[in-house]
């Protein structure tokens, strides 16, 4: 990121956040970036700055500290070994689960959605320790999801339906203290029907890479839990993205 | 075909093999006449049917070299096949890309007498092609982020050419010791020559593929901090416009392509003809002539507007593209699709960074021409969409225009226009 679109890079581990700036923090893209995860960041930024809000935001690689005074954490995808070792250093640093502790939220997508539950599959399927964050416990399953994903999501949560690209073999259980984020209508999500899994305002899916970019609602959902109630965006603005949705809502969706 | 001269190659293939490779022959011409491609895989497809070996006979006693990574195959291929120009041998290659195991039988099939094969190979079938064929040398260029919903994830494919090289003792490896993958890729092989040929895009290699850390750069070295991985001694540099051979002696590159990424495929080129005895003074005049290769960077003159078509498939791809661009004010096309060859997921869109592209005029195209509009919209580029290129060339009013498209998007283009070069 540079500071040509107003925002600038906060140093991690220091709070220089202005009064009203939303503070994002980028989870390891050097492990954890592995399909245009970047446009989750870019979404938050522009749907708080079409707010007037300010934003900040950190990346933080895997030789640095995870500060704990951010707004909203993003995990995003990644492979085995990097997964693994995503979740190892995550745990040993702590940053991101005191961050939860004290309220933060955490969008996390695909191995990020896996490194957040207590456990996942590692390269071979050997259960690997997770961060514990959202009650989810994954594994691997027989056959890759790849291709269109659409659910519709918890009707608690208020978000449109969800379209989005899925890439994974993991599937997903759910512990009592974790919701469903949706339900599947075309695609595999975590395997039962569902897709996604959320908790308090940790929140996490399969639908990989930038999945926030047809998603506004969602990305307004995270803004909302850090911002509270946030005006309607200028309908011109979100024209593009309306057509885009309606678009692949529309397609049919392609075995891969 | 040359039955008549008597120690040719083809005779010596057993009879089922010989008869795989003419009806194999016959179909891909027929294909070609019937307008449907260049009739490259088709004929391999057919021969392999009839002779599942068709390929490691085909091989045998040619001296055949792969050339593989995520970009640039198609283009070092050219290089390197002019680069062994010197040696007046004929050269079979699967010059159009068509780099799975047809597209190679039907380069070698075309080509019964070449001693020298130089075979364009996909990152995926590099270790079972290389074993078929007991390649002399390989050549590794980079390895990035490409088409995940059907290619295999990077480190994965790092590992299987790791392992596949080490299990090759006989076989060369000419390797890019500034991408990390490639350079850990290539560690266990017996000979390895290393070439410095830069790395634009670093987002797939902040890791270490040995043991996880995240890497150190300084300047054009980088090292891990937490084992012995490091970048290799390179023997072979590529220095701005100039390249260095092992001897010291510099020489400059003048390309007759554009841009570093080819700069850099050309100094591969030159380290692959010192294996065959070219020197690169005798290599560097071929070397340089070369202008387009399979279409990309052709001019092609369209309602009175010169357009260069530029073919950009996967993130790195499009950082090269973009940095070859003539400046602003001359105008620009980006045309995406998401076929099965394009990959069917747009998610690499956000890992382009286009900003570079504010201030002068983009027209936007393609089947998902709508996720590219919301990607530019993020980075706050001004754009307009277009139906075509002909619409492009009608707003446009330039005499000249850029054109950045990915796979089929290239094709759909390289067909409107005409299929020249």
């Amino acid at each position: 990121m540079d500071s040509g679109m107003g925002r600038h890079e906060a140093e991690p581990g220091y709070g220089r956040r202005g009064p009203s700036a939303v503070r994002l923090i980028w989870v390891y893209p050097d492990l954890l970036s592995t399909y245009g995860d970047r446009g989750n960041l870019l979404v938050l930024d522009r749907r708080a700055q079409l707010r007037g809000l300010g934003v900040e935001i950190a990346e933080v690689n895997s030789d640095q500290q995870v500060p704990v005074d951010g707004d909203i954490y993003l995990l995003g995808g990644g492979e085995d070994l990097p997964q693994i070792l995503a979740a190892r250093r995550l745990a040993s640093g702590g940053g991101l689960a005191a961050a939860v502790s004290r309220g933060a939220v955490v969008f996390a997508v695909c191995a990020g959605y896996q490194i957040v539950g207590t456990e996942f599959g590692g390269a071979e399927g050997e259960p690997v320790p997770g961060l514990g964050l959202l009650d989810i416990a994954s594994g691997r399953g027989d056959r890759r999801g790849v291709g269109e994903i659409t659910a519709d999501v918890d009707p608690e949560l208020g978000v449109e339906r969800l379209t989005g690209f899925e890439n994974h073999q993991g599937v997903t259980r759910r512990g009592p203290g974790a919701k469903p984020l949706a339900r599947v209508i075309t695609g595999i999500g975590n395997g039962d029907g569902t897709e996604g899994a959320y908790s308090g305002r940790v929140l996490g899916t399969y639908l990989h890479g930038p999945a926030l970019v047809r998603n506004p609602g969602l990305a307004d959902l995270l803004l909302s839990w850090v911002t509270g109630p946030l005006p309607q965006v200028d309908p011109q603005q979100d024209q593009l993205v309306r057509q885009l949705r309606t678009e692949r809502l529309a397609a049919r969706p392609i075995p891969a | 075909m040359s039955t008549s001269s008597p120690p040719s190659r083809r005779t010596s293939l057993p009879l089922r093999a010989r008869l795989a490779t003419t009806v194999g022959g016959a179909a891909g011409r027929a294909s070609r006449l019937a307008g449907r491609g260049d009739g490259s895989v088709i004929g391999g497809v057919i021969g392999l049917r009839l002779q599942p070996d068709l390929l490691s006979l085909l091989a045998r006693g040619r001296q055949v070299i792969l050339v593989t990574g995520t970009n640039g195959k198609t283009t070092t291929t050219r290089l390197v096949t002019a680069a062994l120009s010197p040696l007046g041998q004929q050269v079979a290659s699967n010059a159009f890309g068509a780099n799975m195991e047809a597209g190679l039988v039907s380069a070698l099939a075309r080509a019964p007498d070449a001693t020298l094969a130089v075979l364009e190979v996909d990152e995926k079938y590099m270790p079972a092609i290389l074993t078929t064929t007991s390649a002399r040398v390989v050549v590794l260029l980079n390895l990035s982020r490409d088409q995940m919903d059907r290619a295999a994830e990077i480190w994965m494919l790092a590992r299987r050419w790791r392992a596949a090289l080490a299990a090759a003792p006989d076989c060369r490896v000419i390797a890019n010791a500034d991408d990390p993958l490639v350079a850990w890729a290539a560690g266990q092989a017996r000979q390895v020559t290393w070439v410095a040929a830069g790395q634009r895009w670093h987002d797939d290699s902040w890791c270490c593929p040995q043991c996880g850390s995240h890497l150190r750069r300084d300047g054009e070295d980088w090292y891990c901090g937490e084992c012995s991985n490091r970048r290799p001694p390179v023997s072979w540099v590529l220095a701005g416009d100039e390249v260095i051979d092992p001897g010291g002696k510099s020489r400059s590159l003048d390309l007759a392509l554009p841009g570093r990424a080819n700069r850099a495929n050309a100094v591969v080129a030159l380290a692959v003809a010192e294996v065959f005895g070219v020197s690169a003074g005798q290599a560097m005049g071929a070397v340089s002539q070369v202008r387009s290769v399979a279409g990309r960077y052709t001019q092609v003159e369209r309602h009175g507007c010169v357009l260069r078509l530029l073919l950009a498939k996967n993130p790195a791809g499009w950082l090269e593209a973009l940095d070859i661009l003539v400046p602003p004010p001359v105008p620009v096309l980006l045309a995406v699709n998401a076929q099965i060859p394009d990959g069917r997921d747009t998610s690499w869109l956000w890992d382009v960074d286009y900003r570079r592209l504010r201030g002068r005029p983009v027209f936007v195209a393609g089947e998902r021409k709508t996720d590219l509009a919301v990607r530019l919209e993020a980075d706050e580029v001004a754009f307009r969409l277009v139906a075509s290129v002909d619409e492009a060339i009608e707003m446009a009013h330039s005499p000249s225009m850029e054109v950045i498209a990915n796979y089929t998007a290239f094709q759909h283009i390289r067909t409107v226009l005409g299929r020249i070069g």
